[in-house]
């Protein structure tokens, strides 16, 4: 016991991080049983990545938002309003300049999409930063700003049906990357994490820093490598169904034999997606120069202005990141709808805010991280929708998913007083 | 092009009331809306404008933004600016009540507009939303007689929710006792929101191994969501799906065969009715004397108050023409990717 112990620590893993995968679990085995089987099979857990990975992409945003002591409440008003935008350029604008179903309209609108998103946040974070006005305050009026203003870009007309290429973005059988590809992305995630953590050990030995042991780096490396491809082999076991395989046997003149045809959905896109913007946001978070502004601007905003770090600027450059977060996020959940509505995203900032939250983001700034936000949005999800699972009534949910923010929160707050000395 | 539309009507209500100006009464009818965020409402206030305009009257109006608080003080001004007559979208059915008692103690009638206000002294003019209900129920029961039901309900804080659920119930619950239909699932919806009833459908999916037969979903929006989760499945098309409000995307979805059926309510019906009944009302008409007046006494607290009713439309492929027709949504809107030779409207 003390064996294994010693040997966790020596992995020098966060933590706060294994035990949210600890709680994860334990709320994943809770619905599993009491839904009779059906919530740990790859077909509940293929749409619980999809369903998680809207609110996964912004909570990457939102935990820099909080490290550096702002708030972002208008996230989810302009995810609706830029999902009207790019539902209307590719649904009614694009079609009639370039012709219906032209290949390019995918990369036009979510270029227009994510120049847009990067605008208004831009404009937000330059009224905060420059301005002086609080992000609360400014947020709060994008809140209903652009909220109405998906409202006016259509009247309120709901935009269906999308790009059928850019509807791949939401997943579904075709927005799907098959068992193939998805073993590609799973070997090479594996070889990647098994060379940024040779890498990490060269850096250490070139600098004198104390190495872990072997043991510790071989089991970070397997249970790393284990987890994706277990990841793999789930996203591999869920075949398409019926329907869409008789369709696709139609359209590629392929004779279905008694038993049919068996294809693999894979990984879905919109969770690439946000794998993506985690790794990405992850790097940026913690590698590269901005980074590190954005957590000393967060420990310390006076000590960090005074070393000469350009705080203003850097918000700027959050906000704007925000928004194109939200930009991605909007492409998302159009494309899975297949319609743009303008209540897309409607509170879809607590829910971000929360995910962030409960994955150790702390409002007081200075402390979060990526990988806890995604974790934390992935939580939330499997909450909702197991009770759905289950047949919980609304009102009920909301009230259990509010009990538990507190809840993980107040573990939270009561560990990291006992940590610290 | 609505807009144009808009504008041409407007145009024309403008000289009709020129000649109407002769016997203009100048009635004053205020109206209070309680938000102007659901696309609907402002096809409402153009047809009422229509109606008043052409009728030689006032219009005028006040927005609530969804505030209970905020249509209270909106009523009081409309009452002052000197409404002889008021019509009230409630955004609270119990909220509005005081405003309403003061307005017909200073002897301005009252029309509670789509919305139930429970005051034996207030007019009610809506569409039979239970009828909305069994229409629903009747379109998707018509596609499959028996089979998995599942059922997309609207929001649990909307009152309409339990009418139309109930309406639902009343068509089916023969064909469920007689064991021909299972419910194998049943769902509020957060919020009306789609994406909700996207999710909950495909955890009715999940559970039930996608043996789903006919979706009875409450509105345009969330059979919208449903038919998204459908089409995950490769459903789309092979389930029957109900909805309502004759959303543009639906109708679109109808002519395209993955819904079955959306229930219309003509707007624009609605909102010239209760003009008509407003000036009427301004005149001293007795509200048991208007017109296709029934007694109405279905509301939660049981009280009996006159009202009207108008009939809504079913809307499935083989009817799409009246919405067309009717200017309501244009046949390329309607025909866009349809399969030439599968609907009648799109030829």
């Amino acid at each position: 016991m003390i064996v294994l112990a010693r040997l966790l620590k020596s992995t020098e893993l966060d933590t706060r991080l294994i035990g949210m995968v600890g709680a994860l679990f334990l709320i994943w085995i809770v619905f599993h049983v009491l839904s009779g089987g059906l919530f740990l099979t790859p077909r509940n857990l293929w749409n619980l990545s999809v369903q998680s990975s809207s609110v996964a992409i912004m909570a990457t945003g939102m935990v820099l938002v909080i490290v550096t002591r702002n708030i972002d409440l208008s996230i989810g008003s302009m995810l609706g309003f830029i999902g009207m935008v790019m539902g209307v350029i590719q649904a009614a604008l694009l079609p009639k300049l370039l012709g219906f179903e032209h290949p390019a309209t995918w990369v036009l609108t979510l270029l227009v999409g994510l120049g847009l998103g990067a605008a208004l946040g831009a404009l937000q974070g330059f009224v905060i930063a420059y301005l002086g006005i609080p992000a609360f305050i400014v947020t709060l009026g994008g809140l209903l700003v652009w909220r109405g203003a998906a409202w006016w870009v259509t009247s309120g007309q709901t935009v269906a049906p999308l790009d059928a290429t850019f509807r791949l973005m939401g997943g579904g059988p075709e927005g799907s990357i098959g068992a193939t590809w998805s073993w590609v992305v799973g070997v090479v995630a594996c070889v990647a994490v098994v060379l940024s953590l040779a890498r990490s050990r060269t850096q250490r030995q070139r600098f004198n820093v104390p190495l872990r042991p072997m043991a510790a780096e071989i089991l970070v490396g397997g249970l790393g490598c284990a987890a994706v491809l277990a990841a793999v082999a789930i996203a591999n076991a869920y075949p398409w169904p019926i329907g869409s395989v008789r369709r696709y046997a139609e359209a590629h003149h392929i004779a279905l034999a008694g038993g049919g045809l068996s294809i693999a959905h894979g990984i879905a896109v919109p969770v690439l997606i946000a794998i993506g913007v985690g790794v990405a946001m992850s790097f940026l978070a913690t590698r590269t120069r901005f980074g590190r502004y954005v957590y000393a601007i967060g420990g310390n905003p006076e000590a960090a202005e005074l070393a000469g770090v350009d705080t203003r600027w850097v918000i700027v450059k959050i906000f704007m990141l925000m928004g194109v977060l939200a930009a991605i996020a909007g492409a998302v959940s159009i494309a899975r709808l297949d319609a743009a509505t303008n209540s897309e995203g409607t509170l879809a900032e607590l829910l971000v805010i929360a995910a962030a939250v409960i994955g150790g983001t702390s409002l007081a700034g200075g402390v979060g991280t990526v990988p806890g936000a995604m974790l934390g949005a992935v939580l939330m999800q499997s909450l909702q929708s197991g009770m759905v699972l289950l047949g919980v009534d609304t009102p009920l949910q909301n009230i259990v998913v509010g009990a538990v923010l507190v809840f993980a929160v107040g573990i939270d707050t009561v560990y990291r007083r006992r940590a610290a000395p | 092009m609505r807009k144009l539309a808009a504008v041409l009507m407007a145009g024309a209500a403008l000289s009709a009331s020129f000649v109407a100006r002769a016997d203009a009464k100048g009635k004053v009818i205020g109206v209070s809306w309680s938000n102007f965020q659901e696309e609907r409402y402002k096809i409402d206030e153009a047809a009422m404008k229509t109606a008043i305009a052409a009728a030689g009257d006032k219009y005028i109006s006040a927005d609530a933004q969804s505030s209970a608080q905020k249509q209270l003080t909106d009523i009081e001004s409309l009452i002052a600016q000197g409404a002889n007559v008021l019509i009230v979208l409630a955004q609270d059915a119990s909220a509005v009540a005081p405003a309403v008692r003061k307005a017909i103690d200073e002897n301005i009638p009252v029309i509670g507009y789509d919305r139930l206000i429970e005051n034996p002294n207030a007019f009610y003019v809506t569409f039979d939303n239970k009828e909305v209900g069994r229409m629903q129920a009747r379109g998707v029961f018509a596609k499959k007689p028996q089979g998995n039901y599942a059922f997309i309900k609207g929001s649990s804080a909307d009152p309409n929710a339990d009418f139309l659920f109930s309406g639902q119930m009343e068509v089916l619950k023969d064909a469920i006792a007689a064991g021909r239909i299972a419910d194998v699932g049943e769902s509020y919806t957060d919020g009306w929101l789609p994406a909700n009833a996207q999710r909950n459908m495909e955890q009715i999916l999940t559970k039930n191994n996608n043996k789903v037969d006919a979706v009875v979903a409450s509105n345009d929006g969330t059979a919208g969501g449903a038919i998204a989760a459908l089409a995950a499945q490769g459903l789309a098309g092979a389930v029957a799906v109900s909805g309502q409000d004759g959303d543009h995307a639906a109708l679109n979805r109808i002519a395209r065969g993955t819904q079955s059926v959306s229930v219309w309510k003509d707007a624009r019906a609605l909102g010239k009715t209760a003009v008509e009944i407003a000036a009427l009302l301004a005149e001293g008409k007795a509200m048991s004397e208007i017109p296709g007046v029934v007694k109405f006494a279905g509301g939660p607290k049981k009280i009996e108050m006159n009202a009207l009713f108008l009939e809504p439309i079913p809307i499935t492929s083989d009817n799409l023409d009246v919405v067309v027709d009717s200017g309501w949504i244009k046949k390329e809107e309607v025909c866009q990717g349809v399969k030439p030779g599968t609907v009648k409207v799109c030829g």
